[in-house]
């Protein structure tokens, strides 16, 4: 693929302007550190807000933009819409009723919570969790990637102005969520994997019903691919757009599909196999180009393998066994003393938990490191420099950025 | 990597060691020592990928815990650096040079735990709460109920009944009134 020249590093670099005779006199010099400087007093920049309410699938966020012409040479990252304190909430519950606010950390996956907080539990209380339960559990965490990926991956469609993608991708999303009603009882917030295994069985002709919506899924993948993949609009607003430099992965922090379009083998389910992800066969693809139309392409094909890994898993699960491991009463639960991190995949990146016990029913510490933090906050601001006013949102969405995971 | 770690332990002068996991260790070591050492690790013993950073509260022991996860992608490795560091004037060494997002972090800490970091980016500028003028709140001297209840408008409640008599009453009104 041949990257068009408005990659962001190409309206900092100097030279390039001057290979194709353009005048950059109006717009601020680029320094040693290779940022703008930013004068204020210059007359010459404005200040623009993007957000908070949100452009998209971002959440509510916002970003204060320093522009010349229609140029960002500075930009900041401004959270706290969402803040309800969820850290200090954990720190005044028992265990098992950090669940369910734990969950609500992040609206689009809630299930890697659960899953982190659980599984940093059992490690923490020395518990061994049921293999029916682990199959389980790597089912629902698959399904919830497939449900967080079949909105986001026709929601960048939708911030180029592409609706008909994103209403596709919901009705099918709802599929999900139907068989996420059956299986759990809740639609969005499940509570579904509890310390020692998880709440229930596979409801009768579950694999069943299951399949048929694999199946629609399956047109979808072909039909996003004609539609958005090889729109020539959307091509024109992604490729050689929202550029991360790879030398960027380790300095900034970037995880998952977007470590991945810049080359980096990044996936946890691969690097730290938890659940049954050593028995299943996948491959996470990676790709060089790191723009917005490659990391898009990335989520394709994980949405893509995400549907053939439930099919692994649906195959290859016992269907019954025991599905709870034997646990002290979970309101007196002492959990001995001491620390752990505890790391997921989720559709965004790593995900994990960091567990602080002090001997008692109550956690000590809970910290969630979410890749938004990082994503949203420090990647975005750098990435920002030197983009277009109207690549804002496009940028934002391709990061896949969840600003409550950045708050908590 | 045992042998790793041990060797790490002479060279700093690591107090603890604490072996959670086969691919996860945790060392505590004094606060003068804990910026070189993540400068050591970053550059000679590949630990490239900064995983978090955050601090536990000791109330009862007057002290802060700040906790840098550090993670070795080749090796598969994952060590936590724990120091410790006084409650009263909390103060820490800045590592914001090392890694581009620990400058947030520590925007965040100074924010939510009151510990400074002086020289990072921004850090003075507020993070997620605007305009707060209290101890910072995720110490835990910070009492949450009593300041909603100082700050928000007291509210009555709910009005709650109990089901079994609600319903009693309003299907047989008759019978309960006798």
């Amino acid at each position: 693929m041949i990257l068009l020249k408005t990659d962001n590093f190409n309206h900092m670099n100097k030279q390039h302007w001057l290979n194709i005779g353009e005048d950059r006199s109006k717009y601020p010099e680029v320094g040693a550190d290779g940022k703008f400087v930013v004068d204020y007093q210059s007359q010459k920049l404005v200040k623009l807000w993007q957000g908070p309410n949100h452009p998209g699938v971002t959440g509510n966020m916002s970003v204060e933009l320093t522009v010349s012409g229609d140029e960002i040479v500075e930009a900041k990252t401004h959270v706290g819409y969402l803040h309800r304190g969820f850290e200090k909430l954990f720190e005044r519950r028992k265990y098992i009723q950090v669940f369910p606010t734990c969950i609500r950390l992040c609206v689009a996956e809630p299930d890697y919570n659960e899953y982190n907080l659980a599984a940093s539990v059992e490690e923490l209380g020395g518990i061994e969790v049921p293999e029916a339960a682990q199959w389980l559990r790597t089912l629902v965490l698959e399904m919830a990637r497939l449900q967080s990926l079949l909105r986001v991956v026709p929601g960048q469609g939708g911030t180029t102005g592409m609706g008909i993608g994103v209403q596709w991708g919901v009705y099918l999303r709802d599929l999900i969520l139907d068989r996420f009603e059956e299986l759990t009882g809740g639609r969005v917030y499940h509570m579904y994997i509890i310390p020692g295994g998880v709440r229930g069985l596979l409801p009768k002709g579950f694999k069943k019903r299951m399949e048929s919506n694999l199946k629609d899924i399956d047109k979808f993948i072909v039909d996003i691919d004609n539609l958005m993949f090889s729109n020539v609009v959307f091509k024109k607003r992604t490729v050689g757009i929202g550029y991360i430099d790879p030398a960027w992965i380790d300095t900034f922090g970037v995880v998952g599909p977007n470590a991945r379009a810049a080359g980096f083998k990044r996936d946890v389910r691969k690097d730290y196999p938890y659940l049954k992800y050593e028995e299943l066969d996948f491959d996470p693809k990676t790709a060089t180009e790191s723009d917005i139309y490659t990391r898009s392409r990335i989520r394709w094909h994980d949405l893509k393998m995400t549907v053939d890994l439930i099919r692994q898993i649906l195959a290859k699960m016992p269907d019954g066994g025991q599905i709870r491991a034997e646990t002290p009463n979970v309101l007196h639960w002492k959990i001995p003393k001491g620390e752990t991190y505890v790391r997921a995949e989720s559709s965004r990146g790593e995900y994990g938990f960091y567990v602080v016990s002090d001997g008692t029913e109550y956690p000590r510490r809970i910290n969630l490191r979410g890749p938004s933090y990082v994503h949203a906050v420090s990647l975005l601001e750098r990435m920002l420099q030197g983009a277009n006013i109207a690549d804002v949102a496009n940028i934002m969405v391709s990061l896949q950025t969840c600003p409550p995971e950045i708050e908590r | 990597m045992k042998k790793f770690i041990k060797d790490l332990g002479y060279k700093f002068n690591i107090s603890e060691i604490e072996y959670q996991r086969e691919n996860l260790t945790f060392l505590t070591i004094d606060k003068e020592n804990v910026v070189q050492l993540l400068a050591y690790l970053r550059d000679y013993e590949g630990f490239n990928h900064f995983v978090l950073m955050t601090a536990v509260d000791w109330l009862e022991d007057g002290v802060f815990q700040i906790t840098y996860i550090l993670n070795n992608h080749e090796k598969k490795y994952d060590l936590g650096i724990r120091t410790k560091i006084l409650r009263e004037k909390a103060k820490m060494t800045t590592a914001h040079h090392l890694w581009n997002q620990v400058a947030t972090y520590q925007r965040e800490l100074k924010e939510m735990f009151g510990i400074d970091f002086p020289g990072s980016p921004r850090v003075d500028e507020s993070f997620i709460l605007e305009g707060w003028d209290n101890i910072p709140p995720m110490r835990r001297d910070f009492d949450t109920k009593k300041y909603s209840e100082e700050t928000f408008f007291p509210r009555p409640g709910r009005e709650t009944k109990d089901p079994s008599e609600y319903m009693k009453q309003k299907l047989y009104p008759n019978e309960t009134s006798k």
